[in-house]
This record gives structure tokens, sequence and C-alpha cells, in this order.
């Protein structure tokens, strides 16, 4: 079925699934604001074993989301692998050490004797939830404004000179870490940051049984979600208005066009409405709950959270598609990314299209498997019945 | 090449075998414990007997204080092929990404998921589905073992693919040679079968203990009984495996298996020294010539072991590195002149089809394909080729633990089954003490299986396409020692916090049955 596809339709499928992958791994980041939240919302140690527990039982979704985005990204686009992570190297590599902290932290926080007590840990979950968020919003802002790098395949056959045979150079001044200085991603770092934070919130409100930590939610959503909006609106307004990187559909050269993603959404009228309908539903579940906090607050994170997922897989799609360089780079227009330019072979991206048949399969039994153990909201005494506790 | 920047290669070759080892610390235990817990699962679930129930759930926490640090240094190694390693990801990425990306889709969410009914479902799903979902956890753990082995296997036997000079990359072109190659099966089954192995070891090892200490002497008996008819039967798969994999490797990697048998002149009927000291280095030979100073052979077993032929012929370090002409093998010489005809052909091609000049761009390629074999050692035209030798005692001792631990083992299950069927285990503290200090030993041996397979293809990354100074990211090697140091710190903080919360585990031992069954 894939091998009747034309290169471009299935450059265009990965480009979908990469975006995909990355908007449920940006919902699924509720786990890491969460673990901001555990003292804010935990005053004492049974509530916030509640709170940790609640997390405990996602954080591997989260995770693995994460590790296949990567592998995802590596299959179909595999310059940008090289050129990104190979360049941007500590940005990547903070993401990646706030990642590795975590993986630990909920198994080996209450269990005896584990070395360093368990608030070390719980800093721990505080970093990754601190630093994993704003850092992958961050990289991910570098698609709409650039980086400074360079390509050159022919690189490879540098056999002499003074210079290794490297086909990526990163020119940037702090080998990634420099995109934190621009507002811009800086914004959609903090945006990423209490975003996950109101999620959290609401995955909270949906699964937790207990008065107190209620209230504290209540308070907290509030103080969240305004950040959140303000830093939102920034981004979005700034990106509409910004120049962005088109590409030359026949000369295939990348060139600086105003308005550029302003553009890409009025020219693909069904991402403009994913991300209207997106961003309608985020605010909804954040609203409801703030206005009819007694009766409908456990629903939110429904709303928010396909909210969310409509609204980054839009985002994504208004970075690659429509003739539009989605990794750019400010050093030399001509090196910036396209989902043509840097894409896996059609051989590798026809088979492993057949793989992604899979993905709804992995879906559908991740769903029965949480249904059948999330089965009632959680307090203490339900907690101290648990075989696993973390 | 004249310029490298070693200090860069170094850190990066560092960065990754450090981060590597620490990953395969806690990798096989993961590997066979899943299955080991299935196995005694499954026999609660036909017995009914609480007995097992409490067997069960004892190894069950001490794999997943395992696992999640397995997680954790997995994650790592997965980004770095794209951090340090970036030009090789774009080199050779259209075919080693797709395993990387199915180890993910198919295996990781499998074993993440139903970890978590494993662990929080005894008292909210059935028993029956229960024991599916851990089965499905050992299923899943294996299989990312599979994608990310033949990912592995590739880069020793790359099969199934095709350079594009078009995008100055190599390509898929067959990806069933890639599964399926014979390397890649072999590797496979030798590393999950010497995981069994390790969990073996240690669910003995800690059964031991337990004996030694007079607690749980029922639970302890049982535990030893599934894991050393487990590591039994393995331990007998893995020595097949074993001898599969050196095979592969006189094939396809000649100067990785000369440098494991310290082979410095080929010969037929090579004799394998079983075991052997080596002289230090001659440092006014041209290659690292090693000797003996002290070995004991069996004669004709070398070439038997290589090529099932006790007359066979099998090249050593000084046949591949100077050539030889009678068995028709290239110099080292030879092959860097030939591999840097196809690197500058490469250009030349890529600038005539700039210029529109299909001629010489048909000739350039020409040359570029009759050479490609040869691609990578083009990158040591005009360097010193002692650099293509791998660290020679370092294989070859390595291989020899291995194996002679892979022996220990297999006389250890055996002596561990008879006496506790016959139900004297319990007064052979000499045994119950061996058995404890297997435990290391059977790490030892898996990280040295590594060393042979990693060190031994040194200085390739892709056998004979790709050489490590070619791989490289272009960072500052600053940047590189930095994390490692980082990883180093974290990695070696994270591991003694592992070590004492199992010790603490294993000491509180498992549940008293009341409490347990009160939850129930
Ligand atoms: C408990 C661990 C263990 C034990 C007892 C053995 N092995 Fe092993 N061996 C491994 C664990 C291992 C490993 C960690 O799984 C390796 C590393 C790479 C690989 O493919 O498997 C390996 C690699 C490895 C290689 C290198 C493969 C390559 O370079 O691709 C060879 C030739 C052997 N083994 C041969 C043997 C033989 C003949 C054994 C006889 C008993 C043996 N091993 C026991
Ligand atoms: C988890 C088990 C593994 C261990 C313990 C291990 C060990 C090592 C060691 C010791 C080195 C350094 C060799 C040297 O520089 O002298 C190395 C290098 C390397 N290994 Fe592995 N390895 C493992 C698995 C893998 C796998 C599965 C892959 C690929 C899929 C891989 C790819 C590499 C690469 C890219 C390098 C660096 C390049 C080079 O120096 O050749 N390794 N590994
Ligand atoms: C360079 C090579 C490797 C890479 C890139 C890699 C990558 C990873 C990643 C990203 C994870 C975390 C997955 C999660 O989210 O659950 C992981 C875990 C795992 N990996 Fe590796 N891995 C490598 C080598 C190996 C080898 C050689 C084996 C087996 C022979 C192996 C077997 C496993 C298993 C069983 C897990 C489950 C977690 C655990 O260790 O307990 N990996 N790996």
């Amino acid at each position: 079925m894939f091998e009747t596809f034309q290169y471009i339709a299935l450059q265009q499928y990965w480009w979908i699934i990469v975006s995909l992958l990355g908007a449920i791994l940006v919902f699924l980041m509720f786990v890491q604001g969460g673990q901001t939240l555990i003292y804010t919302l935990g005053k004492s140690e049974d509530e916030r074993t509640i709170l940790v527990n609640l997390l405990g039982r996602k954080w591997e979704i989260t995770f693995t989301t994460l590790v296949t985005f990567g592998g995802a990204f590596f299959a179909s686009f595999p310059l940008f692998y090289s050129t990104s992570f190979g360049g941007a190297y500590w940005v990547w590599m903070l993401i990646l050490i706030a990642f590795v902290v975590q993986a630990v932290s909920y198994e080996f926080r209450k269990k005896p004797n584990n070395l360093f007590g368990h608030r070390f840990y719980e800093i721990l979950l505080f970093i990754n939830g601190l630093l994993g968020t704003i850092l992958i919003g961050t990289a991910v802002a570098t698609f709409f404004t650039g980086s400074q790098f360079s390509v050159d395949k022919m690189n490879l056959t540098l056999l002499t000179g003074n210079k290794m045979p490297i086909i990526s150079e990163w020119t940037g001044l702090a080998y990634g870490l420099e995109a934190a200085l621009n507002l811009q991603n800086l914004a959609l770092g903090l945006t990423v940051f209490f975003l996950a934070r109101v999620l959290a919130l609401l995955y909270f409100m949906n699964r937790v049984n207990n008065t107190e930590i209620m209230e504290r939610i209540k308070k907290q959503l509030l103080y969240n979600a305004i950040p959140f909006v303000i830093f939102f609106l920034t981004f979005t307004v700034w990106l509409l208005l910004s120049n962005g990187f088109a590409i030359n559909p026949t000369t295939k050269e990348v060139f600086v066009e105003p308005y550029k993603y302003l553009h890409n959404l009025i020219a693909m009228p069904i991402v403009a409405v994913l991300f209207v309908v997106g961003v309608a539903l985020v605010l909804l579940g954040i609203i409801r709950p703030i206005t009819c906090f007694v009766k409908c607050h456990t629903k939110g994170i429904w709303a928010t959270g396909i909210g969310t997922i409509l609204t980054v897989f839009s985002l994504f799609l208004l970075a690659g598609f429509n003739n539009t360089a989605y990794y750019p780079s400010t050093f030399d227009l001509q090196s910036s990314l396209t989902i043509e330019n840097s894409s896996s072979s059609y051989y590798t991206l026809t088979i492993m299209s057949y793989v992604s048949l899979l993905v709804p399969f992995v879906i559908a039994y991740i769903w029965y498997a949480w249904r059948s153990i999330d089965n009632k909201k959680i307090d203490i005494e339900e907690i101290k019945t648990e075989t696993h506790i973390y | 090449m004249e310029h490298v920047d070693f200090s860069l290669v170094d850190w990066s070759r560092a960065q990754f075998a450090l981060t590597a080892m620490y990953h395969y610390l806690f990798v096989p235990l993961t590997l066979g414990l899943s299955f080991i817990v299935a196995f005694m699962e499954t026999q609660y679930v036909r017995t009914s007997n609480p007995e097992w129930k409490r067997i069960t759930k004892f190894w069950m926490t001490l794999f997943g204080i395992n696992f999640a640090i397995g997680v954790a240094t997995g994650l790592i190694l997965e980004f770095e092929f794209g951090t340090n390693w970036s030009n090789y990801s774009w080199f050779v990425g259209d075919i080693f990404g797709a395993p990387l990306a199915i180890e993910g889709i198919m295996a990781f969410f499998l074993e993440s998921t139903f970890i978590a009914v494993m662990f929080f479902g005894w008292n909210k799903v059935s028993k029956k589905f229960h024991l599916i979902s851990t089965w499905l956890v050992a299923i899943g753990s294996n299989l990312s073992a599979l994608w990310i082995l033949v990912a592995n296997a590739w880069m020793q036997y790359p099969a199934g693919m095709k350079f594009n000079p078009d995008m100055a990359r190599n390509e898929m072109v067959n990806f069933w040679e890639v599964l399926f190659s014979p390397v890649a099966m072999n590797k496979f089954f030798h590393t999950v079968t010497s995981a069994y192995v390790l969990s073996s070891v240690f669910v003995i090892g800690v059964s031991a203990w337990f004996l030694l200490k007079h607690r749980e002497l029922l639970f302890a008996k049982k535990s030893i009984i599934v894991a050393s008819v487990f590591g039994l039967v393995a331990s007998l798969l893995i020595i097949i495996t074993g001898d599969g994999s050196a095979r592969n490797m006189a094939q396809h990697q000649p100067m990785k298996f000369a440098a494991m048998e310290n082979l410095y002149k080929g010969q037929q009927n090579a004799p394998l020294a079983v075991i052997g000291l080596l002289q230090k280095n001659h440092t006014d030979t041209i290659i690292r010539k090693q000797d003996f100073t002290f070995k004991i052979e069996i004669p004709s077993l070398l070439s038997i072991m290589a090529f099932q032929d006790a007359n066979a012929y099998v090249p050593g370090v000084d046949d591949l590195v100077n050539g030889n002409k009678q068995h028709n093998i290239l110099s080292y010489k030879e092959r860097t002149e030939k591999g840097k005809i196809s690197i500058m052909s490469l250009a030349e091609y890529k600038n005539a089809k700039k210029t529109g000049n299909d001629s010489i761009a048909n000739v350039a390629l020409t040359k570029f394909e009759e050479n490609y074999a040869h691609f990578g050692y083009g990158y040591y035209a005009n360097r010193d080729v002692n650099e293509l030798v791998p660290n020679i005692p370092l294989t070859f001792y390595s291989f020899r633990i291995m194996v002679g631990l892979g022996f220990h083992f297999i006389a250890l299950f055996l002596v561990i089954l008879i006496l506790t069927k016959k139900d004297k285990i319990g007064k052979k503290r000499f045994i119950l003490y061996t058995a404890l200090w297997s435990i290391p030993l059977a790490y030892i041996a898996s990280e040295l299986g590594w060393i042979v397979a990693e060190v031994g293809r040194q200085p390739w990354v892709i056998q004979d396409i790709l050489p490590s100074i070619a791989a490289v990211s272009q960072i500052k090697p600053a940047s590189v020692q930095l994390t490692f140091w980082l990883f180093f710190v974290i990695f070696t903080g994270l591991l003694i916090a592992e070590i004492k919360i199992m010790l603490s585990q294993i000491k509180k031992g498992p549940e008293p049955e009341s409490v347990d069954l009160k939850t129930n």
C-alpha cells in the first residue's frame, strides 16, 4: 500500500507522525508539571504521597513517548538528528540529564536506605519538571526562529587541510544554550512550563479524593493559567507577525518571507481549524473548573489535554508544511532543513510506514491497561492498601 | 586525513563506552529476571499456592528497582548517536534509525505499559490478566534487546544497504537482510541467553544467601530450582551461540578475530591458545606485535572454530596489516589508497554533477563504486596504519575470561541443581558461598563480552566503511569531557544508591504471608 505513495507524500506522512508524537509528548508532560507542584499542593507527607503516586503511574509513558519521539525522528529525518543533536549539544544534554534523574526518582524515593534521602529525589523530580519543560519548549521554538549552523555533505570528502570530515557544524555561541537568550524561544519554553502545570492540576482534580488538596488546586489553577495564557499569546502573536523561512518550490532555495507562518495558517485551512479548535478546548478545560468548581471540575483534563494535542500538532505542521523549512539556519539559509532534504530514503520511509500501522494498536492497549488499573479515585486509604507504593 | 582532533574522538568514545557499560549493568537482569518472574507467577496461577505469590513478588520488587535505573541509562545512549556521533547519524541513519524507532514503538511501550499492570494490578485485575501482563513485560524487554542488537550487529556487518552518492549516505535497500543477517540473529541469541545466565546466577546467589542465613528455606529452594534449570538451558545455548559469534567474526571481522586470539602470523591448522600470557609490546616492530610468554594450546582448534575445517587458513594481524599475496589479502596501505580513491571520486562525482558534466560524473561514479569496499580506509591515507589495529591484550584477555566464566556457570548450575533436588544444598556452605560470589562474576562476564565485541572492532564504527575519526560530532572536546564527568558522577551516584536499596530489600526478605493475604 505505501509503495504506491509518492516520496513527498511519505515525507509528509512522517512529518505528521513526528508532529503527533511531539504533541502527545507535550500533553503527557503534565507529569513534569505535577512534579513541580508536589510541595505546593501537598502539605503533609500523606498528601505528597498521594500526589507522587498519581504521577508515578504515568511517568513511564511520558518517558517512553520521549524515547519514541527521538527514535521516530531519527528514522524519518536523520539529518535533523545529526544536525540538531550534534550541534545544540548542551540544550539536549541538559534535557536528557533532566530526564535521567527522573527515571529513578519514583522507584527510589521511599525505599529504605536510598543513600540520599527522599528529599533529594523530590528535588530531582522538581529539576526534571522545571528544566525538562522549559528547555524542550525553547528547543522546539527554534523550529520557527532558527539556529546558527551549516550543513555541507561534501565535507565527508575532506581528506586534507585542518578540518575534520564532519557534515554539520554549529556556529551558535553556546552549543544550543544561546537559544534561551532569544525571548521568543523563552516565551514558548515558559508556555510549556505553565501549560504542564495547568495540565497537572487538571489531572489531579480528576483523580484525587481529598478536600484540602482540592482547595489548593483551585487556587493554583488560576495562578498558573494566567501566566500560561500570557506567554502563549505572546508567542503566538509574535509568531504570526514574524518572518518565516520559506522554500521556493521549484529551485528549492530557502528565503525569508514576512508573515510566513500567518500565510501558512491561511493557506492550510485545516491546520487553522485544528489550531483554533485546539486553543478553544485548552481554554475551555481551564475555565470551566474555575467558574463552577464544585460540580464540573473533574473533566477539564480531557478538554485541555485534547486541545493541547491539537494545538501543538498544528504548530508543528505550520513549521514543516506549505514549503517551509522546519529547522532553519540563520547562519546559512541554504543549510536549513526541510522535510524534503533531511528525510530518509523512499525505501526506509516505506518500511517505517508499515511499522507505523502498529501505533493505533499500541494506543489501544495502553488505554485498556490503564482503564483496568485506574478504576477509582485516589485517597490515602487507597494508597495504603496498594501493593506497590512510591 | 591529516588533522584529527584526538581529544574529541577519544572523549566521545570514552563517553559512549561509559554510558553503554553502565546501561548494560542493568539490562541483562531485566531481560532474564522478567522471564524468571513470569515462570514463578505461572506456577502461582497453576497451583494457587500463596508461597509462589510471595516468591514472585519478592523478585518483582528487585526487578522494579533494577528496571528504573536501566531506563535512566538507556535514554542517553539513544540520543548520543545524534549528540556525539552526528556524522554517523547522517551517514547511516537511513538504516540505523529504523530499528531504534521500531524498538520504541514495538518494545518499550509494551514494557512500560504492562509493568504498570504488573506492579499496580495485583488487586485490580484478574489473575489471568496479571499473568499475561507479566509475560508481556518479559517479551517486551526481550524485543527491545532484539532491535538494538540488530542495529549493533549491522554496524559489525553492514548488510542490506547501498551508498547513494547524490545524498552522500548509505541507504537501506533490504530490510529483511538487515533484520535476519546471520550476525544479527546470532548476536541476539547470544546476548539474551547470556542475560538469562546472569539473571539465574543472580537469583541463585541471593537465594544462597538466605540459605546461609537459615532464613526462608522453602522460598530459597524453590527459587533455586527455577533459576538453575533456566540457567542451565541458557548456558548450553551460550556456548553454541558464542561459537557462532566467533565464526561470524572470523568471516566478517578478521582483524577482531586475530586480535581476540593474539594471532600474529596467519596459518593453516591454527591452534587455539586456551590459556596464554602475553609479552609486553615490542616497541620496535611496525605493528603491535605480541608474543606469548606462556600458553597452553589445542592444535588446529582455531581453524575449526573459525571455518569448521582443521586445514583452513586463519589470517593473523601481520597478514592483515602487511598483506598476504598467497591468500589474496590486501595490505592496509593498499586499502587506504583504494579508500582514498573512493572518497576523492565521490568529490569528483559531486563536482561534475554540479557543473552538469555527466560523462566525468559517470567515470567518477564507477571509480567510486569499484573502491567502495575500502571507503573507510581512505581516512587513514597519510596516517600510520597501526591505528587500524585494536587493543590486542584487552580483547584477548577479555575473551578468555568470559569463556572461562561461561564454563564455571555451567558447573555451578549443575551442582546446585543436583544438590537442591537431593535436598542437600543447605549444608554445603562452600557451594553456597561460591554461588553468592558468582553474582559479580556474571556481571564481569557480560561486560567483558561487550569489550571483546566493541574494543575488538576499533577503530571501525561501521566495519570498513566508517572509522570513529570520521563519525564524531564537531563539538569542543571540553564539552564532551564535561558531559563525560557529569554522567560519571550521576550514574555512579545512582548505582551506589541502587545497590544499597537492593541490599536492604534483599535483607528484608519476602513479605510475610499474613500481610500479603490481608491485601488479597
Ligand atoms: C554471562 C555472560 C557471557 C558468557 C558466560 C559468555 N558470553 Fe560471549 N558475550 C556476552 C556474554 C557472555 C555478551 C555480553 O552478550 C556479548 C557482547 C556482544 C555480544 O554479542 O554478546 C558477548 C560477545 C561474544 C563474542 C563477540 C561477538 C562479537 O564481537 O560480535 C564472542 C566471540 C563470544 N561472546 C563467545 C562466547 C563463548 C564461546 C562463550 C563460551 C562459553 C561465551 N561467549 C560466554
Ligand atoms: C550495552 C552494551 C554495550 C556495551 C557495554 C558497549 C561497549 C562499548 C565500548 C567499551 C566501546 C568503546 C570502544 C573503544 O572506544 O575502544 C563502545 C563503543 C561504541 N559502541 Fe558499544 N557497547 C554496547 C552496545 C552497543 C550497541 C547496542 C551499539 C549500537 C547499536 C553500540 C555502538 C557503539 C558505538 C557507536 C561506539 C562508539 C564508536 C566507537 O568507538 O567505535 N554499542 N561500546
Ligand atoms: C547503544 C545502544 C542502546 C541504546 C541506544 C539503548 C536505548 C535504550 C533506551 C532509550 C531505553 C529506555 C527505554 C524506556 O523508555 O523504557 C533502554 C532500555 C532498555 N534497553 Fe537499551 N539501549 C542500548 C543498548 C541495549 C542493549 C545492548 C540491550 C540488550 C541486550 C538493551 C536492552 C534494553 C532493555 C531490556 C531496556 C529496558 C530497561 C532496563 O534496562 O531495565 N539495550 N535502552
